[in-house]
């Protein structure tokens, strides 16, 4: 079986994001940026379940600008076998993005693909379950547990009430969530090694898909403040605050 | 212009996040439809049509629906998507799970979690972990949009008496199917519809430790939430979380025991009327967002605390 893995570039988590002055955007100048975390586990789990016999082959998908073949090379170095990079070059939006994706399974036949819930950026929720939608195939959406038995995948998914399990047909797609796995760190052989596996470039003209949007950002803004309040100096001074003061208890 | 809001609720009862999402659909104008998609969910049905702010509620009853299976309910939207001009889930699990489908199946891209509806194609979200706010216009025919529900005001649930309807075939995909669940038995208030959360992070120590914020809870009828760093550390389980990859709660009082107050954390609970923290680091974040802050140790602080509520 093989295993599509879609992963993104973002802003480095650790990072604290500034909005530019003239309300146009996030200032992503010279900003450090990562492996989204959520794709990171994807590339885990991928990786895993070659190890164990499950997955023959592990491909690894990126859309963006030659700068994303970074994120691609880390995905090689944590063990994924090569690697596709769609050209483009704005960030396009989620349906594109799925639309782009539609056609490289299509191509590539994947038993499973396997994406992040979320990329930290955007924060969507959405590009995995589009991706499904498109293929019509079933999704098993921010998984903490995959186990994958002949033609079918059991997917453990983080409800908000706890836990669901469902079970899906192969092909599927499966987003992660973030206990499905605690990603490993490359060894520097393995990063090594990952400059010399395939990694081709695709253009969209190539998978025959339009990219183009209807959505347009007319503003970023950063968030309202929420102003510090006072110290209280013991239990009774704060329990006196919250009846008398704030009247919420 | 008529808009759809598809309910969430567990074929027993509606769940009151719905209420905050149709007053989103209130905000957009026109006409408000509710789906009400289940198995045996006729008493939700009747519950959602004493709304008034819901002129017609659709029931469709089938046991595809029973688990709300995104392969099934989005078909089962995509059917009825035609008479509609926005489409509104709430940005729960559930609605996060069917609604991208729906969307790819009618060629449009979600608008993800909005926090204010600015016009009837235009809307702020929150981004980059709710460092920012983008507000984003749709040129989409129809917009699809989950709705954060923190962000606003539950619409009233009763004295309205809309008409109920049955709609669509029953859509099963059959390439999915619900093995179980496992849900977290409480008897305290769900943690997105308390007034009061208490909540704690990593200063609590361990699992056991909790116990303590437990008895809070009971005091004060509250629910009890976590940071991510109690989480990961195994502490108490992920349903728990509070944050930007976990819940978004705004009640009247959170209160915040031994969590430094990450940005991951403060994204999920900033809305909040009263926050209060308890924490012995003086220096911590959390302080900058409380409006009560008590330097001191939990575990002499939260005890008496409890001991004089």
């Amino acid at each position: 079986m093989k295993v599509l893995v879609a992963v993104k570039r973002v802003i480095d988590y650790n990072v604290k994001v500034r909005v530019k002055a003239d309300n146009s955007d996030v200032d992503l100048a010279n900003v450090k940026m990562a492996l989204n975390p959520f794709c990171e586990i994807a590339v885990e789990e991928a990786v895993r379940l070659k190890e164990a016999g499950t997955a023959d082959e592990v491909v690894v998908v990126s859309i963006g600008s030659k700068s994303c073949e970074e994120q691609i090379r880390t995905a090689l170095a944590l063990g994924a076998d090569r690697g596709i990079r769609i050209e483009t070059e704005d960030a396009p939006d989620s349906l594109s993005v799925a639309k782009l994706l539609e056609k490289v399974v299509e191509k590539e036949a994947p038993g499973l693909v396997i994406l992040g819930k979320q990329a930290i950026d955007s924060d969507n929720n959405q590009t995995g379950q589009m991706l499904a939608a498109l293929l019509d195939r079933p999704q098993g959406t921010f998984a903490s547990e995959v186990n994958v038995s002949g033609d079918s995948v059991q997917v453990t998914r983080e409800v908000d009430g706890g836990l669901q399990t469902v079970e899906l047909a192969m092909p599927a797609i499966v987003t992660t969530d973030l206990r499905l796995n605690e990603p490993r760190y490359a060894a520097l052989p393995n990063i090594m090694k990952a400059k010399r596996k395939p990694l081709e470039v695709l253009s969209p003209d190539d998978l025959g898909v339009s990219v183009s949007s209807n959505l347009t950002l007319l503003r970023v803004e950063p968030p309202a403040e929420r102003q510090a309040g006072i110290k209280v100096g013991s239990v009774d001074e704060l329990l006196e605050k919250l009846r008398n003061e704030a009247k919420v208890i | 212009m008529t808009t759809l809001v598809i309910a969430e609720h567990d074929n027993k009862e509606l769940k009151p996040v719905t209420l905050n999402t149709l007053a989103a659909a209130q905000a957009i104008g026109g006409d408000v439809h509710l789906l009400v998609a289940g198995s045996g969910c006729g008493a939700v049905a009747d519950t959602a049509a004493q709304i008034p702010a819901v002129s017609k509620v659709l029931t469709a009853d089938s046991p595809a629906y029973e688990h709300q299976l995104a392969e099934n309910v989005s078909k089962l939207v995509l059917s009825i998507a035609a008479d509609y001009s926005h489409i509104l889930a709430s940005a729960t699990t559930t609605g996060k799970n069917f609604l991208p489908r729906v969307a790819a199946l009618l060629d449009v891209n979600q608008i993800s979690d909005i926090i204010s509806v600015e016009a009837d194609d235009t809307f702020k979200r929150p981004i980059y972990a709710g460092n920012a706010i983008a507000t984003v216009q749709s040129a989409d025919a129809v917009k699809v949009i989950t709705v954060r529900g923190t962000a606003f005001d539950a619409v009233e649930n009763s004295g309205g008496s809309a008409e109920i309807s049955t709609v669509g075939e029953s859509c099963d995909a059959g390439i999915s199917s619900f093995v179980g669940e496992e849900l977290a038995e409480s008897d305290r208030p769900e943690l997105t519809a308390a007034s009061v959360v208490v909540s704690g992070g990593r200063g609590m120590g361990n699992g056991e430790n909790f116990d303590l914020l437990y008895k809070v809870a009971d005091k004060l009828g509250a629910a009890v939430g976590a940071s991510r760093a109690a989480v990961d550390a195994g502490f108490v389980p992920n349903d728990m979380q509070v944050g930007q990859t976990g819940k978004m709660v705004a009640p009247d009082l959170y209160i915040a025991v031994g969590i430094s107050g990450a940005i991951q954390h403060l994204a999920g609970m900033k809305d909040s009327k009263i926050i209060v923290a308890i924490n012995k680091d003086e220096e911590a974040p959390i302080f900058q967002v409380a409006d009560y802050g008590l330097v001191a140790d939990l575990f002499e602080a939260v005890p008496e605390l409890e001991g004089k509520l």
